[in-house]
């Protein structure tokens, strides 16, 4: 994973590690690893987004093809992320996939309520998860068309 | 079992020509589904009410995914988006824009009304093909609706 923050096609957003680091190997794995960046909770997304806080000063190249979001994180969860996300026009643009064990249908119902792009409940088998992510990124990395700015 | 019931694909699509490229294409791959081709915006926001033409559907029977084409006749594609997102009975199906455009316009557009994704139609059939496998294994197999 890239310590460079500019030019950033994924933003993971996943506060367990062991979450975080089994989804960088899938994406590894379908050589899409490239252009990743992580971080671990609600906050630090939106600082990310908006080159506020931790990242002051990060020039934004191009925007990003995909958030993938975690819902439940300390400080700021998934939840309250999407909201700012979607109801700000400069930002409503970013394709925001949430990632999340939780597959309570109320959860599901109000993420797609507040406009996100989709839901993926994160599978429990080992290789579900890998095959999960592969086509996560397959479709939203290559095939799916994002507003460049 | 009807032809319309238990849909997972509205496909929103006034060119025949197109429409059975798509058609094929998602026969070819390994995704099963089901579904359902509209020629313009009128049918598609008819299918999805459950009135008009198909008045009777069960509505509780909500497509996976709507594929929906931008240019048509009678109703364009941001309207149907405008229709269906604006409604929050309706604002939770998934819309991918699948259009000749590519112009940044129709892009951003699509997704200040609420699109879920925007793909450009590949000119190629090969290209198509991988495209629409890609779209089904992620809309039809990963992805959850409510």
């Amino acid at each position: 994973m890239t310590t460079d923050f500019e030019n950033i096609d994924l933003l993971l957003v996943e506060d367990n590690e062991h979450d975080a680091e089994m989804t960088m190997r899938a994406l590894t794995k379908s050589h899409l690893l490239n252009k990743v960046y992580w971080v671990r909770d609600g906050v630090e997304a939106l600082d990310f987004v908006r080159c506020t806080g931790s990242f002051e000063g990060r020039d934004p190249q191009r925007a990003l093809k995909l958030m993938l979001l975690d819902l439940k994180m300390p400080r700021l969860g998934g939840i309250e992320v999407l909201r700012e996300l979607k109801t700000d026009p400069k930002t409503i643009g970013i394709p925001v996939v949430v990632m999340t064990s939780s597959n309570q249908d109320r959860d599901v119902t109000e993420s797609y309520q507040l406009g996100v792009n989709g839901y993926v409940t994160k599978p429990v088998q080992v290789g579900s998860f890998m095959e999960a992510v592969a086509e996560i990124g397959m479709y939203w990395l290559l095939t799916n068309q994002a507003p460049a700015r | 079992m009807s032809d319309i019931d238990n849909v997972e694909v509205l496909l929103v699509e006034d060119s025949r020509h197109d429409a059975e490229l798509m058609m094929r294409a998602l026969a070819k791959c390994d995704v099963r589904s089901k579904l359902h081709w509209v020629q313009d915006g009128v049918d598609a926001l008819d299918f999805i009410r459950c009135t008009g033409a198909y008045d009777g559907r069960n509505f509780d029977q909500r497509p996976k995914l709507v594929l929906l084409d931008l240019k048509m006749p009678r109703l364009n594609g941001l309207d149907v988006m405008r229709e269906l997102k604006s409604d929050e009975r309706t604002r939770t199906i998934p819309i991918v824009v699948m259009t000749s455009s590519n112009q940044s316009r129709d892009i951003m557009e699509s997704y200040q009304l609420g699109a879920n994704g925007y793909v450009t139609k590949p000119i190629q059939f090969g290209d198509l093909s991988d495209a629409i496998a890609r779209i089904a294994a992620y809309w039809l197999r990963v992805n959850q609706v409510p």
